[in-house]
């Protein structure tokens, strides 16, 4: 069986998993929201119309994207120092994941804004409506479970993307699987690491069904 | 209450092709308190130019006013507040799916800045007109197509607007609920004072609801009118293959094999009476044979009401010598009813 020091490993492992997903999808839902939304109204035909803004703002958010996500920890290592003011550390890993979570917010939120119905938006217009009070009254309210879905997504993603910031000292219950249970040979660790991110991701997911279903009014029986 | 003079739209190409034009020199009028119908096929042009009264489409050219304003050199924000004193509803409903009925009816009232207390008030009124009132917390989603465009129509007058346009209002619904929903506007017509523009491809609307009617085809205007002088007389093709299967104006196949356009031997004239408005009451057929001692023979007749006024046809054969068919059709013309020889009857084959 797991030893004490493994236990207290393992909740360590977990605390600083939660701890670096919880902050870096906050900031990142902060930034990738607004980024989100724009991306969408600015599309061709659509509420704000502006092909610079939508291409240069498109452009940015595929570079980060494209990137592959070890690399990009690496790579934005100053960066980091600069931000977080070290560049080992659960603080500091926390500013590659923000980095990477904040475009792919943008675009799960882009998506759910396209998906609103264009009749809203025009019912909206012929309502005397100001594009932002489309976007709060209408496009934002009407994409929620699509955000949310999205979000919940993001989560996930950012849960699998925690486990790679060990390669900066970035902690957490990737990291613990890396280093005990493949470098020490210790198999226990690795499966318990496993499990608790399987039951991890399965809360995390089974919570944003929940909601997203909550806050969906679309398919309600009369 | 709302004039487009000269309105035109004009699409460039893709590929640079010839532009399109979607609408050519359009010019209507339409008076206060009016409904006003505009028919045509889809592509007739007909969406895009109702949404030039409030600009949501701006002509390429041309003016449009409503109430005195003319909408196309506004700024952007007299335009929103232009826009609050002209509802709209649509095929779709447009409702929002994440808010109750109630918050549906209340959100132009919200964009226009209105006091939650007074928002209350001005939505429960409007609950009670579309008799939606024990619907007011469910979504969209719960209610029906008729209800939900009860919805649409209770929110699209909750800013108390002057003008209701209808882009298809009851093409989604089934033939009961769209004649609900007619009586529903017809009604708010009336009680309101309210103008009514509504689009649509179905004859029946027009005929059911409308004052007036345009008829487009291929981005023009081809004719408009009264609506029942369109149905009693309608002259292009085109608005004749709309009013022909609810108006039947033509005789039955059957006779009209025995019609032949120049007289025969032992040939008797047909003639096409037609009544309308309030004449339609006039005893002219028992005059005629009466006065004139002329006999006729009923071939065909049909009563139909447009607009709650009857409008009739009666096909009669005249068993009677040519001065006597004169004096019947003389006698017709002086009781201001319409006449038409369609032609002779042969004798039926013996």
């Amino acid at each position: 069986m797991l030893s004490p020091q493994i236990i207290d490993l393992l909740i360590k492992g977990l605390i600083d998993t939660l701890h670096m997903v919880a902050v870096s999808g906050a900031i990142g839902t902060l930034i990738g929201l607004p980024i989100g939304v724009m991306l969408a109204v600015t599309g061709r035909g659509e509420l704000l119309q502006n092909f610079a803004f939508n291409k240069v703002m498109g452009a940015v958010v595929n570079m980060t994207r494209s990137t592959p996500f070890i690399i990009l920890v690496v790579a934005i290592i100053p960066f980091t120092r600069l931000i977080a003011g070290t560049s080992i550390g659960t603080s500091a890993a926390i500013v590659p994941l923000t980095v990477a979570a904040a475009p792919f917010i943008a675009r799960v939120v882009e998506n759910a804004v396209r998906e609103v119905d264009r009749g809203l938006v025009e019912a909206a217009q012929a309502m005397g409506a100001t594009p932002f009070q489309i976007i709060r009254k209408v496009l934002l309210p009407e994409a929620l479970p699509g955000i949310v879905a999205g979000l919940t997504l993001s989560a996930v993603s950012l849960i699998g993307y925690s486990a790679m910031v060990g390669a900066v000292g970035g902690g957490g219950l990737g990291d613990l699987g890396i280093r005990y249970g493949y470098q020490r040979f210790l198999p226990e660790v690795m499966l318990a690491v496993v499990i608790v991110l399987i039951v991890l991701v399965q809360i995390v997911q089974s919570t944003g069904d929940l909601i997203a279903r909550r806050v969906n009014k679309r398919n309600l029986k009369s | 209450m709302i004039t487009l003079t000269n309105i035109r739209k004009t699409y460039a190409a893709r590929g640079g092709g010839a532009p399109v034009h979607a609408l050519a020199d359009i010019d209507l009028t339409i008076g206060r308190g009016e409904v006003f119908g505009i028919i045509g096929r889809s592509g007739a042009g007909k969406s895009t130019l109702l949404r030039t009264v409030n600009l949501l489409e701006s002509p390429s050219s041309g003016s449009v006013t409503v109430d005195g304003v003319e909408m196309t050199t506004l700024s952007a924000a007299e335009l929103r507040q232009a826009r609050h004193s002209i509802g709209m509803i649509f095929q779709h409903f447009n409702l929002l799916s994440s808010r109750t009925v109630f918050d549906n009816v209340a959100l132009p009232l919200e964009l226009a800045g209105m006091a939650k207390a007074e928002i209350g008030r001005t939505v429960e009124p409007l609950l009670d007109l579309v008799g939606l009132a024990d619907k007011r917390n469910r979504y969209p989603a719960e209610l029906s197509g008729g209800q939900k465009q009860r919805v649409g129509i209770a929110r699209a007058l909750a800013s108390k607007p002057k003008v209701l346009l209808s882009d298809e209002a009851t093409s989604a619904l089934d033939p009961e609920t769209t004649t609900q929903i007619l009586h529903l506007l017809g009604d708010i017509n009336r009680r309101l004072g309210l103008t009514i523009v509504l689009i649509t491809h179905e004859i029946a609307v027009i005929k059911e609801i409308c004052h007036k009617v345009a008829v487009m085809e291929g981005g023009l205007v081809i004719e408009q009118g009264p609506v029942f002088d369109i149905f009693a007389h309608p002259r292009h093709p085109t608005t004749r293959s709309f009013v022909d299967p609810v108006i039947n104006r033509g005789i039955p196949d059957s006779l009209r094999d025995r019609l032949s356009p120049q007289p025969g031997l032992g040939s008797n004239p047909v003639l096409r009476i037609t009544f309308t408005g309030e004449k339609a009451t006039t005893p002219v057929i028992s005059a005629i044979s009466r006065q004139l001692n002329l006999d006729l023979n009923i071939w065909h007749g049909q009563i139909d009401e447009i607009q709650g006024a009857p409008f009739g046809t009666l096909v009669v054969e005249a068993l009677g010598d040519t001065a006597k068919v004169d004096a019947a059709i003389a006698l017709v013309k002086e009781n201001n009813l319409g006449v038409e020889v369609l032609g002779h009857a042969l004798p039926a084959n013996h």
